[in-house]
């Protein structure tokens, strides 16, 4: 087939791109050579609209071992140890085939931690769904939570943490964002950079089949009223394969047979080699005949295209060919020498003897597009004037048991249980705590993990909702004992060519890059996936941050249950009573307008280092940070989990009751202290100029706000626990 | 005391087992499912996991491989054998116990803590336990245990079920079923009691700062029972 301009087109590329592709070949690509550059060129592989601003990310620190631009992030927990993370999107497959969407994402994330050398040892994800009555949320909920757990529990990697969220911005696009945490000895870690002249290539895994053709094309571009018909282009998942394969690929690794090596994710054949070329600056050549297919009469063109999943291509040191089969034949994987290294910088491919595409790595890499897009900044909006009259109408109890029960803040057992999340024996904190904490086998250090997002505050004001998301991460970690070190990010967008969507991008990475500067918590990979979007309609910002911090003696991890009668209960940080944006102005009054809480950096700094200064001493005895539906809705998890009550004292100078205990102010954790450590306690907190407020004392099982609201710690949990399963099985 | 645990293409407590098997005095050896003989051992385990993926009947294909033979055969002759999850799996369908696992009642994986009730203590695995009621852990799609009639009047008559799920005080009903087994039926034996398949993960209780610690009541148990 003659290659056009049309051709191009329908491929997703612009015009001027086409133009650019055959400017830099000097003629018309053939029809492989173009399925190759509108892979390499489309925005998921390019980053073109992005890498302009991810530039201005901090991603260096003491602890950094590897920041982006690998498969994954790499950082230093001590005594030799590391640990590979990464978060990744599997959105636009998981709205059109849930199970199979899902579970790949989870299936391609591990893939990128083991092609390091390291072994995953938990896993965490961000999943977010149109409103509860949108015909499609439950059945695409059930899919994407089946899909995880059938890849993860398959795996045998614990699920560990996840967030979960319903919007109606997400009706048309749903987020299905997962990550993983893999263990490594520091002086073992691999890389993707070829090196040495005529060294074999090597395939590996399963068979190349016609499944995902053009997977991360489609995720680069918005939805339409045909999207059922972008079926084909969802890859399927085989999560028994990929266990073969982590374990093949970790015996070979122990040896030092392996040169680079690299997974097939989106792009599959195409990405991976040329990647490996690029980076160590040399020219690949592939047989593609030799490459293992599953189906018949595959051309040239689908093989390079192919998302079949559970695939890795790694560059071998000459002469351990035979050696390396011997292992990947045990685990009854394909073992195939597709290629080898050249000194030419060109990515040249042969099939049936003729040479079928000749293409310099640099046009696909370096000369890819980069956009600077036009963005819109947002103002700050006003604050809101709230008639006071309003809440005369409201009592607390009926306003808790909304807000306990409210989709965005209920108990999502009914999700985590599906989740095999002890399996390996290190799980010390399941999900369902602030951070999901998992011990380094064998040791006494511990790693803690947790995944954040706050679209609506991005939505009213993406600076401050991107500085937010960070600190909430920060602040999840601090709350069980761990000391942050490093976050990945995973950037949901709209549509890239609308300038709103495009200036929310904007500043919400200028928000996160702030934040993470500020708290020396860099950023070490990620991912950014637009056009979540469907024809103009696009999602709320979300950017998803997953945090990770060290423990070092895991003995002293805090959760947030309450634990004894007759204990104190205070609040650290200030509580100023910011009500727009919180969950009791959009659930409860109906007011969406405002701005988001401020983020004071200074504050969460100090806040959060006096925390972990008080948890290294031994003082805190439960802990658990203040966010969306505040400080009452912080406290009552911390009774339902510890089966406790509590007697609040009375708030000091606050107008209003309701928004005491309901405002969303940032910077701000319960802590619970044994009544002697109390001296000692505020005598630290004062010396760093920590704002707290002492809150009440535990009791044995009735919530008492103030004399007339009382509620038993049953009432709270029935108000809590249900919804979700209920709504599940209606 | 020596023991082996059997690794398939797919396990996954794999690991988890051995970890177990060493803290509490067994001298452990991982045996590969394409070896021809077992190691001399006084325990062997089939571990939890996906073997063979499950993509046929779980643990039918695991239980047709090589290594089989051997466990089979060192069953027949009084050996001690405990397949846990998965390996529970693959015992019925080797035909060492009665019985199989269909997919729980409500068609989703349970991963949570459980308490199984004790019924049968004149055996290696479970003699001289002074708790009556266990709080175990399970983690799995297919353990909803089923055999027909006649099968269940052999099993009663004979005394082999082991362990069925209950409540903290013991109590076996209907509302601590947690994947609609028969009978609340969580583990099983063969007519001489050597052989022992169960749902619940021992291996994932073994201290404090994990879900539990009756697991090493088990375990502890069991390697003073084989001494």
């Amino acid at each position: 087939m003659e290659v056009n301009e049309q051709i191009a087109i329908d491929h997703g590329l612009k015009k001027d791109e086409y133009k650019k592709i055959c400017d830099l070949l000097k003629r018309s690509p053939n029809l492989t050579e173009l399925g190759i550059f509108s892979a390499m060129w489309n925005e998921h592989c390019s980053y073109k609209s992005s890498r302009l601003h991810l530039k201005k990310l901090p991603t260096k620190g003491k602890k950094v071992i590897q920041g982006p631009g690998e498969n994954a992030g790499v950082i230093d927990i001590e005594d030799g140890d590391a640990i590979v993370f990464k978060i990744e999107s599997h959105n636009h497959p998981s709205f059109i085939e849930p199970y199979q969407g899902a579970a790949t994402g989870v299936g391609g994330i591990m893939r990128d931690v083991f092609t390091m050398g390291a072994r995953p040892i938990a896993n965490l994800n961000s999943i977010h769904f149109g409103s509860p009555q949108h015909k499609k949320t439950k059945n695409l909920l059930r899919g994407v939570v089946h899909g995880i757990g059938g890849y993860g529990n398959c795996m045998g990697v614990p699920t560990i943490a996840g967030q979960t969220s319903f919007d109606s911005s997400y009706n048309g696009n749903i987020l299905v964002n997962a990550m993983t945490l893999g263990l490594v000895k520091k002086n073992k870690i691999f890389y993707s950079k070829a090196a040495g002249l005529n060294k074999p290539v090597i395939y590996v895994g399963s068979k190349t089949g016609r499944d995902g053709i053009h997977g991360a094309s489609m995720a680069s571009a918005s939805f339409d009223e045909k999207i059922e018909e972008k079926k084909p282009t969802v890859q399927v998942g085989d999560p028994f394969t990929e266990k073969l394969l982590l374990e093949a690929c970790l015996e070979l690794m122990a040896g030092d047979s392996i040169i680079a090596i690299q997974d097939m994710g989106a792009a599959g054949l195409t990405s991976s080699s040329i990647e490996m070329a690029s980076k160590g600056n040399l020219g690949i050549e592939i047989n593609l005949d030799k490459v293992p297919c599953r189906e018949t009469k595959m051309t040239p063109y689908e093989i390079m295209l192919s998302e079949s999943q559970e695939r890795m291509l790694i560059v071998l040191e000459n002469g351990k060919e035979d050696l390396a089969k011997k292992i990947f034949d045990k685990w009854n994987l394909d073992f195939a020498v597709i290629g080898k290294t050249t000194n030419t910088k060109k990515i040249e491919l042969f099939f049936d003897n003729k040479q079928v595409a000749n293409i310099p790595v640099k046009t696909l890499v370096e000369d890819s597009p980069m956009y600077n897009r036009k963005w819109k900044k947002a103002k700050l909006p006003k604050k809101n004037k709230i008639k006071k009259d309003i809440y005369k109408k409201l009592n607390i109890k009926d306003v808790l048991k909304k807000v306990l029960s409210n989709q965005n803040i209920c108990s999502k057992e009914w999700i985590w249980r599906q989740y095999d999340h002890t399996v390996m024996g290190d799980t010390i904190q399941k999900p369902g705590g602030d951070s999901g904490v998992v011990r380094v086998h064998g040791t006494d250090k511990a790693v803690a993990a947790s995944v954040d997002s706050s679209a609506v505050y991005c939505w009213a004001h993406p600076l401050t909702g991107g500085k937010q998301v960070v600190a909430e991460s920060w602040r999840n970690l601090i709350s069980v004992g761990a000391t942050p070190i490093a976050i990945t990010n995973c950037l949901n967008f709209g549509s890239p060519e609308n300038e709103n969507n495009m200036g929310e991008f904007v500043e919400c990475v200028q928000g996160i890059g702030e934040a993470s500067k500020y708290l020396n918590f860099p950023v070490v990979s990620g991912n950014v996936s637009f056009y979540n979007q469907t024809k103009e309609v696009g999602i709320k910002p979300t950017p998803s941050i997953g945090g990770v911090g060290l423990i070092k003696d895991y003995k002293k991890m805090v959760t947030m249950d309450f634990k004894k009668i007759d204990n104190l209960v205070l609040v650290i940080g200030k509580t100023e009573g910011h009500i727009d944006q919180s969950l009791f102005a959009r659930a409860i009054l109906d007011e969406k307008n405002g701005p988001p809480p401020e983020v004071n950096l200074f504050n969460e700094k100090n806040n959060g280092e006096s925390l972990l200064n008080l948890i290294n001493k031994d003082y805190i005895q439960s802990a658990h940070d203040i966010s969306l539906g505040g400080l009452i809705t912080a406290i009552s998890k911390m009774c339902i989990q510890g089966n406790k009550g509590i007697k609040l004292k009375k708030a000091n100078n606050f107008v209003n009751e309701l928004e005491y205990l309901f405002c969303e102010d940032q910077g701000r954790y319960i802590i619970e202290i044994k009544p002697e450590d109390l001296k000692e306690v505020t005598n630290l907190l004062d010396k760093n100029s920590v704002h707290y407020d002492e809150l009440g004392i535990i009791t044995d099982k009735e919530m008492i706000i103030n004399q007339k609201t009382k509620l038993t710690i049953d009432e709270l949990k029935s108000y809590y626990t249900n919804w979700l399963t209920n709504y599940m099985s209606a | 005391m020596k023991s082996s645990v059997i690794t398939f293409p797919g396990s996954n407590c794999d690991r988890d087992m051995d970890v177990a098997l060493k803290k509490f005095g067994f001298k452990n050896t991982m045996v590969w499912h394409n070896d021809n003989e077992l190691p001399k051992s006084d325990l062997v385990v089939l571990p939890g996991g996906f073997s063979y993926g499950d993509y046929l009947r779980c643990g039918s294909m695991a239980a047709k491989s090589k290594i089989m033979q051997s466990v089979i055969n060192f069953a027949k002759s009084g050996g001690l054998v405990m397949g846990i999850c998965n390996g529970f799996q693959i015992l019925v369908e080797t035909g060492l116990v009665p019985g199989v696992l269909l997919r729980n009642k409500y068609l989703e994986f349970i991963c949570k803590n459980v308490f199984v009730k004790l019924d049968n203590k004149e055996n290696t695995y479970f003699k001289n336990l002074d708790k009556k009621v266990l709080e175990f852990h399970i983690a799995h799609n297919e353990g909803n245990y089923f055999c027909t009639k006649d099968q269940l009047k052999e099993i009663e008559d004979n005394n082999q079920i082991a362990i069925y799920y209950c409540n903290n005080e013991g109590k076996v009903e209907d509302q601590f079923n947690p994947n609609g087994s028969l009978k609340n039926i969580a583990g099983i034996f063969n007519k001489e009691k050597n052989v022992l398949g169960m749902m619940p993960h021992p291996e994932r209780m073994i201290d404090q700062s994990l879900s539990g610690e009756d697991g090493s009541i088990f375990f502890k148990n069991l390697i003073n029972n084989i001494k």
